[in-house]
């Protein structure tokens, strides 16, 4: 248990450090120079996860328990291995929210299509979540993030049965809802989430609808993307490309 | 500090969050509570608004009941929050959009309308408890009669309006306070369980049920204690409205997982293993079976051959029948709420069996403790005021001189 704090410790470390190293100057000269204050009318966040790309290895996963000192056993976002095979059989797993990723393990059937599909608060648009709230302590941002004001929240869990994608939960210490933030702190002062910078494949990329030159944008403009429990018309935030039937 | 979470087993796969059991025993408690407040006040409305003369030994009892449970109502609710010290936020800044927000403004004005009509109710034997005592007693009773002792025929005409258009109002108000209970899960697309609109017809039937058979075994209980006669035609009565509740009941509970077989939905195969696995004792066995099937054979007999039947098999089929159908009541709440959460959204695994602990914060002491409150209150209610006659009906002592004689 000790050597796996260490570990996680570690890596979540070097994870902080790649970032500090990647993106630090760029922040603090805008703070130095007086950089234009963040107006949020500017922005329309999106996320957008290539399954094929992933690889399981769970550092996004990491990089959010370290970045946003989520507690364990409790999850911003995770990852999820499909195993598919032939007459409908699927396995479907996520140990600790694949926070070390996935051990080998074996199914009793032939896989013949395999995938892994992060997952995270979908931030959606029309979402049930902040409707529920009797408080109006989550609510979401004008630049399209869904957040919960942890010192309004009662801490009634009615967003945590209200999510259809399992997002939410209540956490143990500050006894309020507590979920996915995009890292609002960062990506507001233009950084990426802390996962999108984890990940060592691109398979999470981070854009925003208003910028017309925007990549990810571009893609979903583009491309065939999907999103998660559509026939519940929450309009997600977050597209998916290469995903499955059996994904829910 | 972090607390350790022992992170519960799950058969299949759940999403990760969703091993966790956001609503725990209390928020079973909760529309058990209300579901009770509900019954009891439509019992007191049958006499006060449709005449059922035969209800009129309870009607009193039946009102202080649904106060009583009204009172403790919100503790599960309190208790369970994660942050009780804004519970208030609630009512002062609701957000409209939320089923919940609403609570604030049904709850206070059932509140409301019990508190008025109980006033109306009690307001005689005030002024005769007020008249009678002295010292602080007395200051205590005129300030509860506000200080008017008008009981004149005329007063008390206008009393007797007052409790009618009270109940009709109150009526509306108790099915709206416990089918938005219903409507909470009811609505909630996310959760396969909960999401139909039989949910809060369901929630107010099964309140119907509940509440009836709370009163058949308290007067039952009441009148062993005080040694009075246990009314025949009472019990006979409250026996064909238990009856006729549990039948709509459990009529709807079966609806509802005929029609999700019948449609062999998405959420079925999820639904159909959790209902023959994860409940099949809390489901099948305790709600369908113990908490229905026998207690509707039971009261069939009680109510078919009601005129064959001595009292005191009357009284015993009934008081039977009536903790049974508070059992299903209760095997019905847990298996919405608790069941509801063991189905992951990912309709693809369960979360393991969740059993509540005997000292945590929302454990089993503290739900026997909120639940003994509301006998407490009734208790402290029947000290003050009385619950079964009217001070100007012959005292108890000489009653049962009549009796004896």
């Amino acid at each position: 248990m000790g050597d796996e704090l260490t570990r996680r410790g570690f890596l979540g470390a070097a994870g902080g450090l790649v970032v500090a190293l990647g993106l630090g100057p760029k922040s603090g000269e805008g703070a130095e120079s007086g950089q234009p204050e963040y107006n949020w009318e500017d922005f329309s966040y999106v996320y957008l996860i290539d399954a094929g790309r992933c690889i399981g290895c769970g550092m996004c996963v990491q990089a959010c328990q370290r970045e946003n000192k989520v507690p364990d056993g409790f999850f911003r976002t995770w990852v999820e291995r499909y195993r598919i095979g032939e007459g409908g059989r699927v396995e479907v797993d996520s140990p600790n929210g694949a926070i070390n990723g996935f051990p080998a393990t074996i199914v009793d059937f032939r896989v013949t299509k395999g995938l892994f599909v992060p997952k995270l608060c979908n931030h959606c648009k029309n979402t049930p979540c902040t409707q529920v709230c009797p408080v109006g302590a989550s609510y979401t941002t004008k630049d399209g993030v869904v957040l919960v004001d942890d010192k309004r929240c009662i801490g009634c869990g009615y967003c945590v049965q209200a999510c259809p994608y399992g997002s939410r939960y209540l956490h143990p210490v500050t006894h309020v809802a507590d979920k996915c933030t995009w890292c609002y702190h960062r990506i507001t002062k233009g950084l990426k989430p802390a996962c999108v910078m984890a990940c060592p494949v691109g398979a999470r990329a981070f854009g925003n609808m208003k910028n017309l030159q925007d990549p990810v944008r571009k893609i979903i403009a583009t491309e065939p993307v999907l999103v998660l429990q559509p026939e519940l018309l929450t309009r997600p935030n977050c597209y998916y490309k290469g995903l499955d039937k059996e994904v829910r | 500090m972090i607390p350790e979470i022992r992170l519960p087993e799950v058969v299949g796969f759940a999403f990760p969050n969703d091993v966790h059991i956001t609503w725990s025993l209390m928020i079973v408690l909760y529309p058990y509570l209300t579901g009770i407040v509900a019954g009891a006040f439509v019992i007191s409305a049958l006499y006060h608004l449709f005449g059922k003369e035969e209800l009129q030994p309870i009607s009193r009892f039946s009102m202080a009941t649904s106060f009583a449970f009204m009172v403790v109502a919100t503790l599960p609710l309190l208790n369970h929050l994660g942050h009780p010290e804004r519970a208030l936020n609630i009512i002062f800044t609701p957000n409209f959009s939320s089923a919940m927000a609403g609570f604030g403004i049904l709850y206070n004005t059932y509140l409301l309308i019990l508190l008025l009509e109980v006033w109306f109710v009690w307001r005689k034997d005030i002024i005769l408890l007020a008249r009678r005592s002295r010292g602080l007693k007395r200051k205590i009773y005129a300030a509860m009669a506000l200080w008017t002792y008008d009981i004149s025929p005329q007063a008390m005409e206008k009393d007797h309006s007052a409790i009618r258009v009270l109940t009709a109002i109150g009526i509306p108000a108790a099915c709206m306070l416990h089918g938005y209970v219903g409507f909470l899960f009811g609505a909630l697309k996310a959760n396969p369980w909960w999401s139909t609109p039989l949910m809060p017809i369901i929630f107010l039937a099964s309140g119907m049920t509940s509440g009836v058979a709370m009163l058949i075994i308290l007067y039952q209980i009441a009148m062993k204690l005080s040694g009075q006669r246990i009314d025949g035609e009472t019990i006979a009565s409250l026996n064909r409205w238990l009856w006729l509740f549990m039948i709509v009941t459990v009529s709807l509970e079966l609806l509802e997982i005929i029609t999700l077989a019948y449609e062999k939905s998405e959420a079925w195969e999820a639904i159909h293993p959790l209902l023959t696995t994860k409940l099949a004792f809390s489901f099948i066995s305790v709600q369908l079976v113990l908490g229905s099937l026998i207690p509707f054979i039971l009261l069939m007999i009680a109510v078919t051959m009601n005129r064959y039947l001595h009292d005191r098999v009357r009284n015993t089929l009934s008081f039977v029948s009536a903790l049974l159908l508070l059992i299903q009541v209760f095997a019905m709440r847990w298996n919405v709420v608790i069941g509801g959460q063991l189905l992951s959204k990912s309709f693809r695994g369960f979360r393991e069996s969740y059993s509540p602990q005997l000292f945590e914060k929302e454990g089993i002491l503290a739900a026997v403790g909120i639940f003994c409150l509301a006998f407490i209150a009734l208790f402290v209610f029947a000290r003050i005021l009385p619950v079964f006659k009217g001070l100007e009906e012959p005292q108890r002592a000489s009653l049962e001189a009549e009796i004896k004689g």
